[in-house]
């Protein structure tokens, strides 16, 4: 164990410091300001977390939408077995724990002076900003997309929301012995299990109520990304003859009016097009200045969170450069986010960052309505290396399906939620 | 001077006492540790509808045995076993100290949420 000379001078000065104070003087009003802006798995955490573990920092929060809408879970809407509101979660436990919400959308970023401004005109200032943004898409990356969305013919449904709601429409309108398209980039994209996790629950909807129905995976990964073998046996065992797994599979192009998908190789007719443009990190993290790898996504310090671009301030979730064997999952953003809300205090007050970091991973993927598989991994810091490994040894799969790990999705869910947001 | 000199001296006994240990700088090292369960378990182990169970308050020894057994494969699990092995003896220690001394109806109202 060693301890850098700045981190000792930082160290001794908080002391010192600490000191003088209990001594005469006393401090008035906040101990910092925290603004964090987006407020999902990861956003929600840090703000709950910095406030629950230092009450004397003042946090705010900046949030375009009225609801927490989550993304695990979500897949079920399109199942038919759950609702949209059943995955929706208000914010009232945040502003219970004295987080302030502002609704509101940040745009831009003065690192300098320590500002951010938003669309309604308000200007916030911060010791330490939290990015935690989540992702935008390419919408480049495929021709006529944005002309196909607009149209509202061709979705994403890749943000838990009013689109998941649309797509459960058009499946609902579709004739039985239609086509369903669900067309992913390659990763790293938001979720890895997700797409697979979604065939199984349309090809579960179109079984019992259009069964003349198919569904059509086109990944453009050489082979399925996550729990590949129990993916597998599920599309085999379960959904026999319903769905196709089409590797290597770029979409390039879309045709809504046509109700074509362009590939390298082929173009293919849908009744349903679900296609999934590749993502980036959300906008404004390009606009901070926080890019930098790929012209996409946030390198990070693991021990702190904060920004390899831009001093104090400290990027959370899907918008990072993933550690090696990192998964884009609410789990991950929940934990970077505590890791994050540890550092942050620590320095604001002067303390000491704690020099060792651990994470842990876990996604539950609905193979039907209550049969579950999970993945799971365990991350530690390596100081020689700067960044996250996934400890060798930990971590896993499912032996099978089961209902059993169906009732601990749900527990994961219920509290994963309150974790975030009460 | 002398006020000075009897810092210094503090501040060569603190900083030994850093060095021996890496927790020993981070006085929250524990709690960092145990919030790796929170996303499961809930927050500081109290578990929205007690799937999956409550941490919080449990026996240290309890706790500390279960970890062992799953990272060992002698208690059967669906998960546990494979996260369990992710952690050193001394950090699972850590953890169930930690959980062990939280107190269930201490703790915050907001923890016992309506999911
Ligand atoms: C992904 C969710 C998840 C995470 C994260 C998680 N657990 Fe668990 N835990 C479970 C489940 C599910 C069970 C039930 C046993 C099983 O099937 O694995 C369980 C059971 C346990 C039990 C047995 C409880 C009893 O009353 O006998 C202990 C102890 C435990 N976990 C400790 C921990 C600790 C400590 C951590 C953090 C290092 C942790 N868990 C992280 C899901 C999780």
């Amino acid at each position: 164990m060693t301890i850098s000379r700045r981190d000792f001078i930082k160290w001794v000065s908080a002391t010192a410091g600490a000191a003088a104070v209990s001594g005469c003087a006393t401090t008035s009003g906040s101990a910092g300001r925290v603004i964090v802006i987006g407020a999902g798995y990861g956003g929600a955490t840090a703000a709950k977390y910095v406030k629950m573990w230092a009450p004397d920092i003042a946090v705010t929060v900046v949030e375009r939408g009225a609801e927490f809408i989550s993304c695990p879970i979500s897949n079920l809407v399109l199942g038919g077995s759950i609702q949209l509101k059943d995955v929706t979660h208000g914010y009232d436990g945040l502003k219970k724990r004295g987080v302030t919400l502002v609704r509101d959308e940040a745009v831009s970023v003065d690192p300098v002076k320590r500002e951010v401004r938003l669309a309604g005109g308000n200007v916030l200032g911060y010791d330490r900003l939290i990015v935690s943004p989540g992702i935008d898409f390419m919408y480049d990356a495929i021709r006529n997309y944005q002309q196909a969305e607009s149209s509202g013919r061709v979705l994403h449904a890749w943000k838990a929301g009013p689109q998941t709601v649309a797509l459960r429409k058009q499946l609902e309108a579709m004739r039985d012995g239609g086509v369903y398209i669900l067309a992913m980039p390659l990763a790293p994209y938001r979720c890895p299990p997700g797409p697979y996790e979604r065939v199984c629950q349309v090809a579960h909807y179109f079984k019992t109520a259009k069964p003349r129905s198919k569904v059509l995976l086109l990944d453009a990964n050489p082979d399925v990304t996550s729990k590949g073998a129990l993916f597998k046996a599920a599309w085999k065992g379960l959904y026999g003859g319903i769905i196709e797994y089409r590797p290597n599979s770029n979409v390039v192009e879309v045709d809504a009016s046509s109700m074509t998908v362009k590939t390298d190789f082929e173009n293919l007719k849908g009744n349903v097009l679900n296609v999934v443009p590749p993502h980036k990190a959300g906008l404004i993290a390009e606009r901070a200045g926080l890019i930098t790898a790929n012209n996409r996504w946030c390198g990070i310090d693991w021990l702190t969170a904060e920004s390899l671009a831009q001093k104090n301030i400290h990027v959370l979730g899907d918008a990072t450069l993933s550690a090696q064997a990192m998964p884009k999952s609410a789990s991950m953003a929940n934990q970077h986010a505590k890791v994050c809300a540890a550092a942050v205090i620590a320095l604001i007050k002067g303390q000491p960052v704690n020099p060792i970091s651990m994470l842990m991973n876990a996604c539950y993927s609905f193979v039907s309505d209550k049969q579950v598989i999970h993945v799971t991994s365990v991350h530690a810091y390596d100081a020689s290396q700067k960044t996250m490994l996934p400890v060798k040894g930990a971590g896993g799969v499912s032996d099978k399906a089961s209902e059993l790990e169906g009732t601990y999705a749900w527990g994961w869910a219920r509290n994963i939620w309150a974790d975030t947001l009460v | 001077m002398r006020s000075h000199l009897a810092l210094c001296a503090a501040l060569v006994i603190v900083f030994g006492a850093l060095t021996s240990s890496a927790y020993a700088q981070d006085p929250n090292a524990a709690r960092s540790l145990a919030a790796t369960c929170f996303t499961c378990h809930g927050t500081d182990g109290i578990s929205v509808g007690g799937v999956p169970p409550s941490l919080a308050g449990q026996d240290k020894k309890y706790l500390l045995q279960q970890m062992k057994d799953f990272k060992a494969g002698k208690r059967p699990a669906t998960i546990m076993h494979q996260q369990a092995k992710g952690y050193s003896d001394e950090q699972l220690e850590q953890i169930a100290g930690y959980f062990a001394a939280v107190k269930p109806a201490a703790t915050a109202p907001a923890s016992r949420g309506g999911y």
